[in-house]
């Protein structure tokens, strides 16, 4: 089953230099190990391939339901010295949440994942 | 000082700012909403030393955050009458003309008799740049490893961040105004809770929730409604959004909370959205005072807008401090044009090649030339997908690089493209694009041996 980021997280980015975080958090509690097991630091750094220009790191915070990503090499230099429109990294979090997973059909069930729904193009597609 | 007895004794620590430019109605609001011990106001961002610095050098009376003048003035019965006790880190690089200015303020408002400001000093390393880096500090770039002589004769300002230990000392020599230079955002709210509780310096669980306390209100009403994207249509009333309080006890576990009657709501999905913010190793967020561990946080919901916290871990912090530099790195400018539909982002496009080859034509040389298309891929870049064709979309074209008058010359064309470039252009009323001097930031360590506060308390 697809099951988009946006109906089962929600996020808060923020900058540190020229690197982004993201803070990834499940809106319920027996939706973290999802996050936690598809949500790696590969996957991530091929959502953002062409975004970023670093490396990706991961964290885990299962006491907040939670993962922690920092994207290196996200802000053009980062603070003062960029010329993006989100310098300071603020929507990272937004785009992350476009990521779609695809989850084991009894898995989603048994966990109640909200599942396809008519999205939009929120995401890169396969041939690119 | 305190509200209820010593066996369950809670401090209430209140956030009036989150940064210079916050809500000027907070601190009121804070102050008069309801109860509260400790009114914590954090006015210092990355760069804004950096202009803090620049207006000192125009004005060596200025060089602080003016902003917190009037915060104070709007709240002298809360502080004169109430007990209620302020600590800023609104000194910037000038802590003492800006209590000369809370002092003078006072004697207008006719309290000076009950005031009491605490300043601290000591966090700013620029007079004393040349001696450190001959005497072998580096104060090398964090990111790069670049050592700071490379940029030496282009720094602005340099302040070590400070912790807690000196704002303590004033509140014990009975300061009732606290202003500080660059504290930690976290220290301000930590260590009024260190001073009523009366933790050691090495009392590192207890430090450790002051600092994670400190975190989650220091960027003011964004742990309690503010910019919460978890169900953000149903959040009520940000128009009147109450700005967080700590309600501290002495074990080092605390509830955040907002006056009643505000809006906004605080819940553990808003706490939790705060503490992920700008978050780097959630194992290590070091401080001056104590290495918090954020993954030992437990968050259980205590009623409606309230949200307990306890569980914490911390451990001793290194024998560095970081210091905050802001030095000269160029100029910059960003322009704009609007087209519109029908092909708005192909028109947007053509606009986009038309400046390049204009710029590669006249031979100016820049660092870094970025266009976006505001509309279509600005802030999600390719993950935003095909936009289709929409009403409208914003070309942002921006330059940076050390020759200004390159960055100059690039401002002058914009403007042209209305006439001469591709049709359904408009929103250039604006005009030119403005020229920016770019202050960057250079964050570096130092021993912290070399870092020596003081602290002076005016009657």
């Amino acid at each position: 089953m697809k099951v988009r980021l946006l109906d089962i997280a929600h996020a808060r980015s923020g900058d540190k230099g020229d690197t982004a975080n993201v803070g990834l958090i499940a809106v319920d509690r027996s939706w973290y190990p999802v996050l936690e097991r598809y949500v790696t630091r590969d996957r991530v750094a091929a959502h953002f391939r062409g975004v970023i220009t670093g490396k990706v790191e991961r964290y885990e915070l299962p006491n907040l339901n939670a993962l922690n990503f920092l994207l290196h090499g996200a802000l053009d230099g980062g603070g003062t010295l960029s010329l993006k429109t989100d310098a300071q990294g603020k929507v990272f979090s937004t785009a992350l949440l476009r990521m779609v997973l695809d989850i084991p059909d009894d898995e989603a069930r048994a966990l109640k994942l909200p599942g396809s729904k008519q999205w939009p193009s929120y995401q890169r597609s396969p041939k690119e | 000082m305190s509200t209820t007895d010593k066996s369950g004794r809670i401090v209430r620590v209140a956030a009036g700012q989150g940064f210079w430019g916050d809500w000027l109605e907070a601190p009121r609001r804070q102050a008069e909403g309801g109860p509260i011990d400790y009114l914590m106001l954090d006015y210092l961002a990355e760069v804004t030393m950096s202009i803090l610095q620049k207006q000192k050098e125009r004005d060596p009376k200025m060089g602080y955050a003016r902003d917190f003048i009037g915060a104070v003035e709007s709240i002298w019965p809360a502080i004169a009458e109430r007990g209620v006790r302020v600590i800023a880190n609104a000194g910037g690089v000038n802590p003492p003309s800006c209590a000369d200015a809370v002092r003078q303020s006072a004697e207008r408002a006719g309290v000076s008799k009950s005031v009491r400001i605490g300043v601290v000093t000591g966090d700013d390393l620029l007079p004393r740049l040349d001696e450190l880096i001959a005497g072998g500090h580096a104060l090398a770039n964090m990111e790069t490893g670049e050592p700071l002589s490379t940029v030496r004769d282009r720094v602005l300002s340099a302040n070590a961040y400070i912790g807690s230990t000196p704002i303590v000392e004033a509140l014990s020599k009975n300061a009732n105004i606290v202003i500080t230079g660059r504290s930690t955002d976290t220290a301000l709210t930590m260590a009024p809770l260190r001073f009523e509780f009366g933790w050691g310096t090495e009392d590192w669980d207890r430090l450790a929730a002051g600092i994670i306390a400190g975190h989650i209100i220091e960027c003011g009403a964004q742990c309690s409604g503010g910019n919460c994207l978890y169900d953000w249509q149903n959040i009520p009333d940000l128009a009147n959004v109450g700005y967080p309080i700590v309600e501290g006890s002495a074990d080092g576990t605390f509830v955040i909370a907002k006056h009643p009657n505000t809006g906004g709501r605080i819940s553990i999905r808003s706490v939790t959205e705060q503490l992920v913010y700008e978050m780097g190793d959630p194992h290590s967020y070091i401080t001056p005072d104590v290495v918090a561990d954020f993954t030992t946080i437990r968050l259980e919901d205590a009623g409606e807008n309230r949200v307990r916290v306890f569980g914490i871990k911390g451990r001793p912090p290194t024998d560095k401090l970081k210091v905050s530099i802001a030095y000269r790195a160029g100029f910059k400018a960003v322009g704009t044009l609007v087209y519109s539909w029908p092909d708005a982002l192909p028109k947007a496009q053509l606009a986009d090649r038309v400046l390049r080859e204009r710029l590669d034509n006249l031979g100016l040389r820049f660092d870094k030339v970025l266009s976006e298309f505001v509309g279509a891929s600005a802030t999600h870049g390719p993950l935003a997908g095909d936009p289709g064709d929409p009403p409208e979309v914003q070309l942002r074209f921006g330059v940076r690089g050390e020759d200004k008058a390159a960055v100059e010359r690039f401002t002058r064309e914009i403007a042209p493209l209305v006439l001469n470039g591709p049709p359904s252009v408009t929103g250039f009323a604006g005009g030119r694009p403005k020229v920016e001097e770019i202050v960057a930031y250079w964050p570096a360590l130092v021993d912290k041996s070399v870092v020596q506060t003081r602290v002076e308390v005016l009657e």
